[in-house]
Order: structure tokens, then C-alpha cells, then sequence
């Protein structure tokens, strides 16, 4: 665990940095006068027109959620890459070509998502 | 006391020394200077002159005349502080406080984070020069840098507002997308360097040479000469999300200023939008250092031994380093005011279809490489 002691002393000291230039410029700064404009969403310079949060396309989700198979594959391409070298030295080239076995099933979820147009935004 | 007892003295002081050499000393002031040079060089290449006149105002203190350094403007970054932490703070009526206010905490914090277990020199007085010498560095700065999302998201959410929620949402899904290929990208490293501890990807480095330079160990065999290539595609599709993980240009949709006023910080002023210029500028930073440590040596130089020799080869590798990192800063830069933004689809395409695909089949060129050739 001492290794990562450090990285506890880092995090505190990021947070004592975001807080504290976050809570100088309160005090120092000078204080905000309000009023119904800036009250409002800045549409420059209209007053706002509709939802401030409108309806967006559903591609962000599918992104979203091929992001999450695709980030497992690279996930499990880690270990595999740092053992990579020992192994074939002990055991030959089998590691290779599993891999690419594996690699190969995902190849065909990611072809169907392409000509799905699951990736195209042009249209 | 037997609590009091328990914690390591020593290596509280020594890593508490060293976090603050590197936030408060080295990358916060390059930030800052880095943002003059952003101006400076941008001058330079639209032919104009940028800041040149800020020097420091010694006329406050008493003293007859302003010191204005050589160059001119230096005193710049200092002003532009000052006047971040002055200005109006406005939140204004229509937002979500809490996120409001966390935002622009979480777009800097994560950027400082990934810092920490960055190698930033070999050896100094006998300490090692980085802060947590983990063994699973690389993936930790790639976990920490993603959670810099959560801000820019929340911005845009919190904001209660058009553009920025617009930015918020791209910028989702640009960074989640890029964040696959530069992981990608990064496992040709891993299969030569055989680890993900970064201190030993810098060591394999030092004695077999650089991943994109393999000369720099004074000799050169076929499978490093074959090699070369897939290290160099990696080194591309590399930095190239890495400037999308930055939201630079050309990757600068969640803010691209003509059509989205400023993106997810439309709303924010005075230190609660310097935080988020920091936050961005920070993560450039760390992924220069982390580009420099996976693909150039880190801070190794041919010819320079490492600093177990003497405290002055410590000073010169840390020196190199940051060397290193400026020169990549200075490309990042270069880059901006050269290219024009791209459009979401092809911002898109080229995400998932050209650099996804070009990675995956890169990692499997040197895999094959390694074990077809003795």
C-alpha cells in the first residue's frame, strides 16, 4: 500500500488547490452585481428561446454503449500485452494467434455496427 | 502513537517535496507560460505581435522605473492571473449551484492527479523523481484522465443553457471515442516494453533505445529496424487522440467558438473559467510527458548518464525531460493555428473507423513481429 500513499498526498493537495483558487477569487473579486440579464441563459444576446436543454440525437447513446464493448476489448489486451513477451519465449506463438482469435469474434460485432450505420453521422 | 508510528516519515516528506516541486515549481508556472506562448506563437504565425509589452510594475513598489525583461510581455501570464482572480465571480440565477461550482473543480483536478505517477527524471540525491512509482502507471494515468469528462459534462449540464450543454454532450462522446484508440495506440508500447510500470517502459528505453528512435543505444538489429514502423504508426494515432482527449483544434468541438459561443463554459467567468483553461492546459502537460515517456525515452538522452552518477546528471535528465515535453507543447500549438476544426461526422469517422482500425491491426504488426522474428 506505501506505493500508492503518494498518490493520496497528490489528490490532496489537487483538492486544496482547486478549493483554495476557487474560494481566493470569492474573496478577492469583486462581488457579482445581478441583474434579469444575467440572471438569464446566455443566447447572444436574445432572451432564450425554448428548452435550455433540447432534445439531441440518439447516435451520442450508441456511442456511448460501443464504447463500453469496445473499452473491455482494450482492457483485456493489457495483460495480455504485458505477458506477451515471457510467454513466447516459454510457450511459442499460441498467445498470438488466440488473441487474434478473440480479437477476430469482436471484429464481426464491429463490422455489423458499421454497415448498421451505427457510426455514420453524415445522415 | 503506535498510529503515529506506523506512517512512513520519510517517504511522507520526500513525496510531499516532490508533488510540490512538480504542481507548484514546474507545471502550474509552464501552464502559465505556456498560454503566453500560445499568444506569442500565434502572433507570430498570423504575422502579428501578441503581448509584448507586460513586464513587472515596479513603480508600485517604490522603484524609479518598470522592469520589462528582454523579450517583452513576460510579465503577461502573472497579469492575467491577477485579473482572473479579481474579475466579477457571477454564478448566475438559472444554474445547478452544486455543479455549478464542481465543474471547473473536476476539470482540474484529475489533470493534477495523473501527474503523480508520472517519471519525471532518474534519480536526484538518491530519491527517485516521481511521486508514486506504481506498477500499473500507465493505466492509471489513462483512468484518472478520464474521469476530466465528468467536468466538462457537468459544466455543460449544470449550465441550464443551450451552448453549453451542446458542448457538454459532444464533448462526451469525442473523448470516449478517442479514449479506445488511445488506448489502442498504447498496447504496441506495452508488447515491446513487456510492462505498464512507466519507470520500467523508460528503462527498456534506456538500454534497448527509443520506441520511435532505436538508434539512440548506438546499435540497430533487424527486429528493431522492422519494428520502427508499427512504433511510429502507434506514435501517430498516439498523439493524435491524445489532441482529441485534449479538446485542442483541430478537435475543439465542445467549445468551437463560431458556433458554440465558447461550448461548455459559455456560462462561467472570473477564476471559475480559469480553472477549466487550466484544467485543459494541465492535461495537455501530462499528455506530453506521458507521449514523451511511452514513445521518446522519457528523460533519457543519448551520451548523459542517469543520476546516480552525481546530483548535476540528476538536474540534466530532469531538464531533458521537460525539454522534451516543451517541444511537444510547441507542436501542440503549432497544430492549433495551422489546421481548420473538423466537422462532427468526420470527427467521428475518423475516430472510429480510420484510427480504431489502424491501431487494432498495428498492435497485431508487432505482435507478429515479435513472434515470427529471433
Amino acid at each position: 500500500m506505501q506505493d500508492y500513499l503518494p498518490i493520496l498526498l497528490q489528490v490532496v493537495v489537487a483538492v486544496v488547490f482547486a478549493v483554495s483558487t476557487l474560494v481566493i477569487s470569492v474573496v478577492l473579486g469583486k462581488a457579482a452585481r445581478r441583474n434579469a440579464m444575467k440572471d438569464s441563459a446566455y443566447e447572444c444576446g436574445m432572451l432564450p428561446m425554448g428548452e435550455a436543454q433540447p432534445r439531441f440525437s440518439v447516435k451520442f447513446y450508441l456511442v456511448a454503449m460501443l464504447f463500453i464493448l469496445f473499452d473491455i476489448e482494450v482492457v483485456f489486451m493489457y495483460p495480455w500485452a504485458v505477458v506477451y513477451r515471457d510467454f513466447l519465449v516459454e510457450h511459442g506463438s499460441s498467445i498470438f494467434w488466440s488473441m487474434l482469435g478473440f480479437v477476430a469474434v469482436l471484429t464481426v460485432g464491429y463490422v455489423y455496427a458499421v454497415f448498421k450505420g451505427a457510426l455514420d453521422w453524415s445522415k | 502513537m503506535a498510529l503515529l508510528d506506523s506512517i512512513p516519515w520519510f517517504l511522507v516528506f520526500t513525496s510531499l517535496g516532490k508533488t510540490i516541486f512538480l504542481v507548484f515549481l514546474v507545471v502550474l508556472p509552464m501552464v502559465s507560460y505556456t498560454v503566453y506562448a500560445e499568444r506569442r506563437v500565434s502572433a507570430l504565425i498570423q504575422d502579428r505581435l501578441g503581448p509584448n509589452r507586460t513586464g513587472f510594475p515596479l513603480t508600485l513598489l517604490g522603484f524609479k522605473k518598470d522592469f520589462s525583461p528582454f523579450l517583452g510581455g513576460l510579465g503577461q501570464p502573472i497579469a492575467d492571473a491577477a485579473k482572473f482572480i479579481l474579475k466579477e465571480d457571477l454564478t448566475p440565477g438559472h444554474v445547478n449551484k452544486p455543479y455549478f461550482w464542481l465543474a471547473p473543480a473536476l476539470a482540474m483536478m484529475p489533470a493534477l492527479i495523473t501527474l503523480s505517477a508520472l517519471p519525471f527524471g532518474s534519480e536526484f540525491m538518491g530519491v527517485k523523481m516521481v511521486v508514486a512509482d506504481i506498477n500499473v502507471g500507465l493505466l492509471f494515468m489513462f483512468a484518472i484522465s478520464s474521469v476530466g469528462v465528468y467536468g466538462i459534462v457537468l459544466a455543460g449540464w449544470a449550465s441550464n443553457s443551450k451552448y453549453p450543454f451542446l458542448g457538454g454532450i459532444r464533448s462526451t462522446s469525442q473523448m470516449i471515442s478517442y479514449e479506445l484508440c488511445m488506448g489502442l495506440s498504447a498496447v504496441p508500447v506495452l508488447l515491446v516494453a513487456g510492462s505498464t510500470s512507466l519507470s520500467k517502459i523508460i528503462d527498456y528505453q534506456v538500454h534497448e533505445g527509443w520506441l520511435l528512435l532505436p538508434i539512440t543505444d548506438g546499435k540497430l538489429n533487424l527486429r528493431e529496424l522492422l519494428l520502427f514502423l508499427p512504433m511510429v504508426l502507434a506514435f501517430i494515432t498516439f498523439t493524435i487522440s491524445m489532441f482529441a482527449e485534449t479538446n485542442r483544434l483541430p478537435f475543439d468541438l465542445p467549445e468551437s467558438e463560431s458556433e458554440l459561443v465558447a461550448g461548455y463554459h459559455t456560462e462561467y467567468s472570473s477564476m471559475k473559467f480559469a480553472l477549466f483553461f487550466l484544467g485543459e492546459y494541465t492535461a495537455m502537460i501530462a499528455g506530453s510527458a506521458l507521449t514523451v515517456v511511452l514513445f521518446l525515452g522519457g528523460w533519457h538522452l543519448p551520451f548523459i548518464p542517469d543520476g546516480s552518477h552525481g546530483p548535476i546528471w540528476g538536474a540534466i535528465n530532469i531538464a531533458s525531460f521537460f525539454g522534451k515535453v516543451a517541444v511537444l507543447l510547441f507542436f501542440f500549438i503549432w497544430v492549433r493555428w495551422t489546421l481548420p476544426r473538423f466537422r462532427y461526422d468526420q470527427l467521428m469517422k475518423l475516430g472510429w473507423l480510420y484510427l480504431f482500425e489502424i491501431a487494432l491491426v498495428n498492435i497485431f504488426l508487432t505482435a507478429g513481429i515479435l513472434a515470427f522474428t529471433h
